[in-house]
């Protein structure tokens, strides 16, 4: 565990080394490509810490709203789907034809029917997530060993021990692989749909930071805060694996 | 020196189920078929059976004899077509808790210990924490898991992840216990020590078994009676006694008696064109 950080951050030193060579051989000025330094300075003053702070907020605030309303919808689903065969037959061709059309023209249009709030946010959140765990939901149900069925039967297990002492437990690391890949989904369905129209949140600030501000250092340590969220919110996903499932190996 | 084992033909009056106390299973007229593609399969054929309390009975026969299918329908996990089958005298309707069920795979929650695992049961059934967990570890320590009560089922081998299972089927004290192959994936050594170990936990506690398994010196060392199904739709064509005393143990097993039950189970087997391969045999 020790040994990975280390090797982490031995990595993580080697791309900064990489950039700081490219910007120096290059010459590239800050507003192409702002060396580490010139980000670190940004990160370090305290006006804008504030200002990311306040828009990280925003998207966070977003993103797990999102996040809950599209996993549990999805949770919801997948269950109906893994149970009945005709209502997968009838309701996939229109999950998959939501998920194949992009996010970034439904983005405008979840906005002008709901609203530049936080409303059309959470919404786009939720839409963004809502496939991948639909996917793993009804196949983590699917796969679950019969025969471990057939022992909840043979020992008289009610439907509703069946689910959630054999069915839920047995489904939990696939429908965990799928909230991995909708919580870092979650944090691009805040930024687009930020983009989409919106006062505060950090894809709000790359805008302004690339428009406005003209402050590209800023705009790279704001998607080093965006990118930051994506992977505190999957390792927070990896901590609960590890805790709900990790006895089993 | 006694004759050798006559086969008993179907039908015919069986002495074991005559004159005791209540018999501990009992079918009549017992058939269940399956739909497959559309048509209909029989995988028990019209089956009448008594099996006495304390009586260890081997099924044999050939894949796809419908054996595992007659222990789901003693069980209860499926109902015959026709025909009854009773426990001690009553009725079974649906998965039945004076059953208890050891399948060919483990089938252990992996997310559980074992001694959770075998508390499964009593959980189900809503007893408290330290009742269950007390009974399970009483139980892992009968089938010799002492020391392995929290131990995971990936940390098991296949022999002891078996023992588990068994230990579960035994939490509802059943009086009548139902293998379905129980140790056909484990090897050959593996299998032999836990043959003698189910008999000697039999011994303790006089369940009455209903044995589905593919050895014939499995079947011989275990049970009181071999029942030979044919083919499909599964008939009991046969019915052969061992008359080997007991207690038995594998390094002094009468060659003889033995013998000569094998014997009879093999012919029976291939008198109805099914006769098990080599490697089964053996």
């Amino acid at each position: 565990m020790r040994r990975d950080l280390i090797a982490i951050l031995a990595v993580g030193t080697l791309i900064l080394v990489a950039w700081q060579v490219v910007v120096v051989v290059g010459d590239y000025p800050p507003y192409l490509l702002p060396s580490p330094f010139d980000v670190f300075d940004r990160f370090s003053d305290p006006r804008v810490q504030a200002t990311l702070l306040s828009h990280l907020g925003t998207t966070l605030v977003e993103v797990l709203l999102g996040l809950a309303l599209g996993v549990s919808l999805a949770l919801l689903t997948g269950f109906v789907l893994a149970r009945s065969h005709l209502a997968e037959r009838l309701l996939s061709p229109y999950i998959v034809a939501a998920q194949a059309t992009p996010i970034l023209a439904l983005a405008p249009l979840i906005v002008l029917w709901f609203g530049s709030g936080l409303l059309s946010k959470v919404l786009i959140c939720a839409l963004i997530c809502y496939f991948p765990m639909v996917v793993a939901t009804t196949v983590g149900l699917r796969s679950i060993d019969p025969g471990l069925v057939e022992l909840g039967r043979s020992l008289r297990a009610t439907r509703r021990q069946l689910l959630t002492s054999i069915e839920i437990p047995a489904a939990l690391p696939t429908i965990l692989g799928g909230l991995k890949i909708a919580t870092t989904l979650a944090v691009v369905g805040a930024v687009v749909a930020e983009w989409a129209g919106g006062s505060s949140g950090l894809g709000v600030l790359i805008n302004l930071a690339r428009g406005s501000l003209f402050d590209i250092p800023l705009m790279f340590a704001t998607l080093i805060t965006i990118a930051a969220i994506g992977v505190a919110l999957y390792l927070v996903v990896v901590l609960l694996e590890r805790r709900l499932v990790g006895a089993r190996a | 020196m006694r004759d050798p084992h006559p086969v008993i033909p179907v039908g015919a009056p069986r002495p074991e189920g005559d004159g005791t106390a209540t018999d501990a299973i009992a079918l009549t007229d017992v058939t269940r078929s399956f739909l497959l593609d559309g048509r209909r399969i029989d995988a028990v054929a019209p089956t009448t059976l008594t099996i006495p309390t304390g009586q260890v009975a081997a099924v044999v026969g050939p894949s796809g004899s419908g054996k595992s299918t007659l222990l789901r329908v003693i069980s209860g996990l499926l109902a015959p077509d026709t025909g009854t089958v009773t426990i001690g005298g009553s009725p079974v309707r649906g998965p039945d808790e004076r059953v208890g069920m050891v399948f060919q795979e483990p089938r252990l929650l992996p997310w559980r210990t074992a001694e959770d695992n075998v508390a499964f049961p009593l959980e189900l059934r809503g007893e408290g924490r330290s009742a269950r967990l007390a009974r399970a570890r009483e139980l892992l320590a009968l089938v010799g898991l002492t020391g392995f009560e929290s131990a995971r089922p990936s940390q098991l081998s296949g022999g002891m992840a078996q023992r588990v299972a068994l230990a579960r089927a035994l939490a509802l004290d059943p009086p009548v216990l139902l293998l379905d192959e129980p140790f056909g994936a484990l090897d050959a050594l593996t299998r032999d020590r836990l043959d003698a170990e189910l008999l000697g936990l039999w011994e303790r506690i006089g369940t009455t078994i209903v044995l589905v398994t593919h050895s014939i010196p499995e079947a011989v060392f275990l049970a009181d009676r071999v029942l030979v199904l044919s083919a499909r739709p599964g008939r009991i064509v046969a019915d052969i006694p061992v008359e080997l005393s007991r207690p038995r143990r594998w390094e002094d097993l009468d060659e003889a008696a033995s013998g000569r039950a094998a014997v009879a189970v093999r012919r029976a087997l291939e008198a109805h064109g099914a006769t098990p391969g080599p490697g089964v045999a053996a």
